[in-house]
């Protein structure tokens, strides 16, 4: 069973992404042009050759050493840091978009993570996996182990990432922090954005991770 | 034998004397017109900067790198070297198709102030008196070396650089060039070193400060007029510095402990071990290219080096609105300027929203990794420096 026998998804992403991944040209579109970029866990730069290819000025921080010197070959200005240690280095307003890719599960506090990006960043645009997706359920429910999946293949011993949440837990933490969310989006297997205006739920169960355009001062 | 080996001959000292005054490089002479103003109050004047240049300089100047060396280094990175007939101390870097192009780029490389291979120094001759200098010359520092090299620039019609490059001492000078002419600098490679020389490597240069001015050949520094030079000291300074510059790990797959020549100890100070040989040996060739009191300058040079103290004690302070592109590199089993170090510079580069690169390299062959053959060094250089020169917009040969 597939996303698209459940949903009819007329709006799929069907564009050809090229050499670049679907979610990284989700995540470029959703920044200006010309703006400043922080890349937090940028892993290989991928997305910051993409971003600097569209005229944006990008930075870097990865925590693998081999990540960083292989972006750093690549011409890039990344740095070797820490997202849970090291942002609170950067000046306030410094950037104008901050991106946390496939990160935050990994952060020892996502919280105060996600509360210094919207504090060096005017915007922070952030993607994790969604541990509501029903394969993820189904795996606890009928196998009764932890879940795996083509995308989080790691077992529960050795996997980096220690905070899951879901698309709704995710909400719900942007409320209770006062995050405003501009734009969120959920995508399926592929990294494909599921198009249609669907209900939270739909999302939360279809979506195989969110991605969210965040800035500050949200609801209360 | 016993101690460090081997008299400089008379002749070799001649020569380094004679390199000192008349070096075997291109020269730049600054009149009484030109003097150089050091931190220390003084004028200095007449003074002259020793450089060699490689590759063309384009047409729009733009292509320009200069090299900043490290504390017993010199201009002499890419040519056979005068007084030891050795490839020049950066051959693996600097060349055609090598990371630091020369086909691509026009690189400079001068003598630091205070040095002693033809830029004005203790060992060259006084024109006061017609003697030399010895310890009348007035202490420098690493912002003078950079006063200096920016006159020299000024004469060669150079205004930007595309890069200033530079390990050690030389990376003191890169992130000095950066602080006090950052619009001169587009783009900065600092490497294995850091904004302030620490307490423990001011300890190791008093150690061999202290191993020259012991030595009885010293004569407080008149050493030239007595006809002597102090090579026991030097040696020793030597051997101690280059112990620095190294690491356990290294020491111990290059000599573990193996003996030299021979099954068994010999019951005695001689050099039984492989690795005493070799200090020996790196003392030995040290003195007879390098003046003891250049040693003492060069090093006090070091000591003094704190850019954070030059503005208000907040490093960040020093950078702030710097559009200079960084990449800084440290290597793991540097215990001289580890990567802690470079991690400041690179938290307060950040604080100052500079365009910042900062690898940590792995490698087990300590301080002295960036004069060595280290491909990730490489790889990461020749990226950042075509990276800044299609930023400038580098058309071209240089693109």
């Amino acid at each position: 069973m597939s996303v698209q026998e459940v949903l009819p998804l007329n709006g799929l992403a069907t564009e050809p992404s090229g050499h670049y991944r679907a979610d990284h040209l989700l995540v470029a579109e959703m920044v200006r042009p010309g703006s400043k970029v922080l890349d937090v866990g940028c892993g290989d730069g991928d997305l910051l050759q993409l971003l600097e290819s569209r005229g944006i000025d990008g930075r870097g921080i990865e925590l693998s050493r081999e990540g960083v010197n292989r972006c750093v070959a690549k011409g890039l200005a990344v740095v070797q840091g820490d997202a849970d240690t090291d942002l609170v280095n950067y000046p306030d307003d410094a950037f104008d978009y901050v991106i946390l890719s496939q990160t935050l599960q990994a952060t020892r506090q996502p919280r105060v993570v996600l509360e210094n990006l919207l504090r060096i960043g005017q915007r922070a645009i952030v993607s994790f996996p969604n541990f509501g997706y029903w394969k993820m359920r189904l795996q606890l429910l009928i196998g009764g182990h932890m879940p795996r999946t083509e995308n989080l293949p790691a077992t529960w011993y050795d996997t980096a990432n220690i905070h899951f949440c879901t698309i709704k837990d995710f909400v719900q933490l942007c409320d209770e922090i006062h995050v405003k969310m501009e734009r969120a989006e959920a995508l399926d297997l592929y990294g494909r954005p599921l198009r249609l205006r669907l209900p939270w739920w739909v999302w939360n169960l279809f979506g195989e991770q969110g991605v969210f355009l965040l800035s500050r001062g949200g609801r209360k | 034998m016993v101690g460090v080996k081997s008299i400089p001959s008379p002749a070799i000292a001649e020569e380094r004397s004679h390199e000192a005054d008349h070096p075997s490089s291109q020269v730049a002479h600054f009149g009484a017109d030109q003097p150089l103003p050091l931190d220390c109050g003084i004028d200095l004047s007449p003074f002259q900067i020793a450089y060699q240049t490689y590759g063309e300089l384009n047409a729009d100047r733009s292509n320009a790198i200069l090299i900043c060396h490290a504390l017993t280094l010199d201009q002499h990175v890419a040519n056979v070297h005068p007084l030891t007939g050795k490839p020049g101390w950066w051959e693996i870097m600097v060349g055609p198709g090598r990371p630091l192009d020369t086909d691509k780029y026009f690189i400079v490389c001068s003598n630091v102030i205070g040095g002693c291979m033809g830029s004005t120094g203790p060992a060259s001759t006084n024109p006061a008196t017609g003697k030399v200098w010895g310890l009348d010359f007035p202490i420098i520092t690493i912002p003078d070396m950079v006063r200096a090299q920016a006159m020299l620039l000024d004469r060669l019609g150079i205004d930007t650089l595309l890069c200033v490059v530079g390990g050690s001492m030389g990376g003191m000078q890169v992130l000095q060039w950066t602080a006090a002419y950052p619009k001169r600098v587009f783009s900065a490679l600092p490497t294995a070193c850091s904004t302030r020389h620490s307490a423990q490597n001011i300890a190791f240069h008093e150690l061999g400060r202290q191993a020259v001015m012991a030595d009885p050949d010293w004569h407080g520094g008149r050493y030239v007029d007595q006809g002597t030079h102090p090579h026991r000291g030097l040696a020793v300074a030597r051997m101690a510095g280059h112990i620095t510059y190294l690491s356990d790990a290294a020491l111990h797959r290059k000599f573990g402990r193996r003996m030299q020549d021979r099954e068994l100890p010999t019951f005695s100070f001689d050099a039984d071990f492989q690795v005493e040989s070799y200090l020996r040996y790196q003392g030995s060739s040290f003195v007879e290219r390098f003046d003891a009191n250049s040693y003492l300058y060069l090093t006090r040079a070091m000591d003094y080096f704190d850019i954070a103290a030059d503005h208000d004690g907040v490093l960040a302070k020093a950078f702030a609105g710097i559009q200079t592109r960084f990449c800084v590199v440290s290597f793991t089993s540097d215990w001289l300027f580890p990567t802690s170090e470079s991690r400041a510079l690179v938290h307060a580069l950040n604080a100052s929203s500079a365009r910042v690169s900062f690898a940590e390299i792995e490698t087990d062959r300590g301080h002295d990794a960036f004069l060595l053959d280290v491909p990730e060094f490489f790889d990461i250089s020749r990226a950042f420096l075509q990276s800044a020169g299609k930023a400038r917009g580098l058309t071209g040969k240089g693109g």
